[in-house]
């Protein structure tokens, strides 16, 4: 199986229907992208399929052949995603940073979609858990990365 | 070893070869570098010791070795800002880790753990003169080579510059020949009107790797060799696995390697993780109850959380005495008005984003090397070498960054994956990299005890508290793991019921033990993550009995104590004025405010929460925050950390709960167990209050007053005072209608 990550081909010899997360982290190495629960309910796994939020860890890797996968490890090569790093940095939103991986990707595709977001549209599109609570912070992240 | 972050893991190897008594301020020491070394001390003071702690690069960049493990509280960033401040090092140029084991680092009173929001004010002033002296030996060495007095000498960030020569040299240049210095005894600190870093809002210096999936914590870690693991536990503590039906096509589904009873678990081995947990999943293992005799705490097939509280609640009388002050007996009895209530509060999850992992290694030298994450490295090494069956000094511990900890990674047996991997790796004489499950995580961890306390007060005639006896009905989790003195009180099952900060003439704190058949633990803010929810808000309803508003009563039971009253009236001003509501806000909605103090790891805390009601839930919409810790490290770091417990505090006052039903939690997931969403995050506003006060706590004691703050402005709305967490369990209707 070919899957393209970060524009990069990979061939794969894997069972088709493993979880786009495990391929990433465990046959790929590339562990940017964090397991939190498995069922889609965390978003800690969220990565970009054609530019949309995506859960890798409900995600069989052959649904994802053939189409574009951004991860947070090119997310710096993306003009919008390199905007969400910096007011990721600027604004301190990180604490223990192991849900932040997936906050980054997701405020990357709301800004892709949405450059000048509303509250509304923050709210609606970013729905990921982060057990240190810094909610606050990512909103006011994504507002600066909606004006820089 | 490969795959781990490089400069972290070369420094790590060439400490420990160092480690037994030599002085390494500078990297790539020769092997004839111990030669240079300081004579090794028997008694090792904890903190002194340079060459633990801090090696400088050639490039300059400071490593260091934190005694504290990071894991979001901004622990490595403090270290750097105090450290730096001393040794004139910009905390930007720090790279920290997470120290080995070994009595350099056993900053609490001859122990070390990262917890109770103890990491900075126990090691502030060790950590100021650990830097003050690498400073000095860098001055020496700079002295001694350009044959000047040292007097003569001063520091900029990096560098050493004699004014009068106009030569500067850079730290990373002098560390070698620093290493051949011993350490000084006595060194002048910076005076803390000349700060530059201590009490900034300095940025974190781990933020740009969090926010690109740089960091590394124990579960992406990966050494050569190794094989992934995954187990199935018995549901219930104790069960053991027996025949597994199908083993057969288990052991041939791709990829695995081998399968494994384990106590109370079975584990499968395979080439990757996705496959060894498809596989464990897949297997029908028979289990069979505990045996008589069985060295785990059995879980009882009829145990459920109803069942649990019931039991507490049945439970009557004073308890054994905590705190008593007056005599409460008496003033009750001559009371104008006896107000009455009982409280309770569930299990607890810790739900941190990262499951628990371990990744064990046996090497050719007979040492045994994990990789878990852990609050306390001395306890796992510990216990690791008993499972391991080899000397304490045999196993190299690693710790790495948390994904979340909250109290989750303290040494729980039971709760803790690593002696599973080490079985694993010894069996299979292979590395072995073991990640739980979230569902196997909910069903092992160790819990934030479930809690009842009792209050009876009095009154005087003016309904003023005359008299105060409450006790706290259940089990502490230090008494679990530190051990339990009959006839004794665990504090943290009573703090925040006592050491409340009333002028209350008469009162008595009391506990009554009651074993928890459940696994628990410590959890953020420990015993004040409910009893300062079962106080503060009893004490509105004394309040409301006595026809007080619930603020000035504070306030008057306050006169005498001007810290507390400070603070208090610092939070009423944050808010705008204290005004309980109801009220309509600007969108039409009918709020009321709530208030709280709780005296919290040494730290003190006013909080005001405003809420509505919206489709039976409570709405909160801003909490203010006022928190005198006395004195303190990084401003930005301590709203950071108010606003995160204020998250956590709201999330289980809002939704949380453990809920047993025959012997088996029902919630295995987030699905099951919901946590704090975004849109349920109120704005937070911080104000932080410098008293001069030792210095006190900041990971944990903006928690405990916000469930109180919520629950009494949302007992406003209702007109009925709400006694039992989460609020989810009831549907709330407006007073008001």
């Amino acid at each position: 199986m070919d899957i393209t990550i970060n524009g990069q081909l990979h061939q794969l010899d894997i069972e088709p229907d493993t979880p786009l997360l495990w391929v990433l982290r465990d046959e790929l190495g590339m562990t940017g992208t964090k397991y939190g629960c498995g069922l889609a309910q965390c978003g800690a796994c969220t990565v970009l399929v054609d530019g949309q939020a995506t859960r890798s860890c409900v995600t069989p890797v052959e649904a994802v052949a053939g189409s574009p996968i951004m991860t947070i490890e090119a997310v710096t090569q993306d003009p919008v995603g390199q905007k969400v790093v910096e007011a990721w940095v600027s604004q301190q939103v990180a604490q223990c940073g192991y849900c932040q991986s997936g906050q980054v990707m997701a405020a990357t595709a709301l800004l892709k979609q949405t450059p000048k977001p509303s509250d509304a549209d923050i709210a609606a599109a970013m729905i990921n858990l982060c057990r240190c609570g810094t909610y606050n912070a990512i909103a006011a992240a994504i507002r600066h990365a909606a004006q820089a | 070893m490969n795959e781990m972050s490089p400069p972290l893991n070369l420094s790590r190897r060439s400490f420990l070869g160092a480690s037994l008594g030599a002085l390494v301020l500078g990297v790539a020491l020769p092997a004839g570098g111990r030669a240079f070394a300081q004579e090794a001390t028997p008694a090792i003071v904890p903190g002194t010791r340079v060459n633990a702690y801090i090696q400088i690069q050639p490039d300059s960049k400071v490593l260091f070795r934190s005694a504290f493990i990071e894991g979001g509280q901004g622990i490595f960033t403090a270290m750097a800002q105090i450290v730096g401040e001393e040794l004139d090092v910009d905390p930007t140029q720090f790279v920290v880790e997470g120290a080995p084991p070994g009595p350099d680092y056993t900053l609490i009173g001859g122990a070390r753990f990262t917890g109770g929001s103890m990491s900075v004010r126990m090691s502030y002033d060790a950590m100021r003169k650990l830097g003050a002296s690498a400073r000095r030996m860098l001055l020496q060495a700079a002295a001694t080579q350009w044959r000047v007095p040292i007097e003569s000498l001063t520091t900029q960030p990096g560098r050493v510059i004699h004014a009068a020569s106009e030569r500067s040299v850079a730290y990373g240049d002098l560390a070698k020949a620093a290493a051949a210095l011993p350490v000084p005894s006595n060194v002048a600190l910076r005076s803390s009107s000349h700060f530059r870093w201590i009490g900034k809002p300095v940025a974190r210096i781990d933020i740009r790797d969090k926010s690109t999936g740089k960091a590394h914590y124990a579960i992406d870690l990966k050494v050569e060799g190794m094989l992934y693991g995954a187990v199935q536990h018995g549901v219930r503590l104790g069960m053991e696995p027996g025949a597994l039906l199908n083993e057969d096509q288990v052991k041939a589904m791709p990829g695995v390697h081998s399968v494994h009873h384990l106590p109370g678990a079975v584990a499968v081995l395979a080439n990757s993780w996705w496959r060894a947990r498809r596989a464990v999943e897949a297997l029908q293992i028979t289990w069979t109850e505990a045996a008589p005799g069985s060295t785990v705490r059995v879980m009882p097939a009829d145990y459920s959380s109803e069942k649990h509280l019931a039991e507490l609640k049945a439970r009557t009388g004073d308890g054994i005495a905590f705190e008593t002050h007056g005599e409460v007996g008496p003033a009750l009895a001559g009371a104008a008005r006896i107000v009455e209530a009982s409280f309770d509060a569930p299990h607890l999850a810790h739900a941190q984003l990262e499951p628990p992992s371990a990744i064990a290694r046996c090497n050719a030298d007979g040492t045994l090397e994990i990789w878990a994450p852990n609050q306390a490295p001395e306890m796992f090494q510990a216990d690791a070498a008993k499972v391991a069956g080899i000397a304490p000094e045999k196993v190299i511990i690693h710790s790495p960054i948390l994904g979340g900890f909250f109290g989750r990674h303290f040494l729980y047996q039971t709760a803790n994956p690593y002696q599973q991997a080490i079985m694993l790796a010894k069996a299979t004489g292979r590395p072995v990299k073991l990640v739980w499950t979230r569902e196997e995580e909910f069903l092992r961890d160790a819990l934030r005890p479930m809690g009842v306390a009792r209050f009876r007060a009095g009154l005087d005639a003016s309904g003023m508290p005359i008299a105060l006896s409450a006790v706290a009905v259940g089990e502490g989790a230090t008494g679990r793991w530190f051990g339990r003195t009959v006839d004794k009180v665990d504090s943290s099952a009573v703090e925040g019921i006592a050491g409340k900060v009333y002028a209350i003439a008469n009162r008595r704190v009391g506990q009554i033990h009651v074993d928890d058949p459940a696994i628990i633990g410590f959890w953020r803010s420990v015993g004040h993550s409910m009893n300062d929810f079962f106080y503060e808000t009893f004490f509105d309803e004394m309040a409301d009995a006595g026809k007080q508003d619930p603020y000035e009563l504070r306030r008057r039971l306050l006169a005498d104590s001007p810290r507390h009253r400070n603070l208090i009236e610092a939070v009423a001003a944050l808010s705008g004025g204290w005004k309980r509501g109801p009220f309509t806000a600007e969108d039409g909605t009918r709020r009321a405010r709530g208030v709280a103090m709780a005296s919290p790891f040494g730290s003190e805390v006013a909080t005001i929460a405003e809420v509505s009601l919206k489709d039976g839930e409570v709405v909160v919409h801003d909490v203010w925050v006022a928190i005198d810790p006395g004195s303190i490290v990084n401003p930005a770091i301590i709203e950071a950390q108010v606003n995160s417990a204020v998250a956590l505090g709201l999330s289980s006052a809002l939704l949380e709960e453990v809920v047993y039903e025959g012997g088996v939690p029902r919630a295995r997931n987030y699905d099951g167990y919901p946590i704090l969403p975004p849109d349920r995050m109120p704005r937070v506003h911080v104000r932080i209050v410098e008293s001069g006060a030792p210095m006190g706590g900041i990971g944990e004691p903006g928690l405990p007053g916000v469930p109180p703050a919520v629950v009494n402005a949302a007992s406003v709305l209702t007109g009925k005072r709400i006694r039992s967490l989460p609020l989810s369990r009831t549907k709330l209707t407006d007073a008001a209608g």
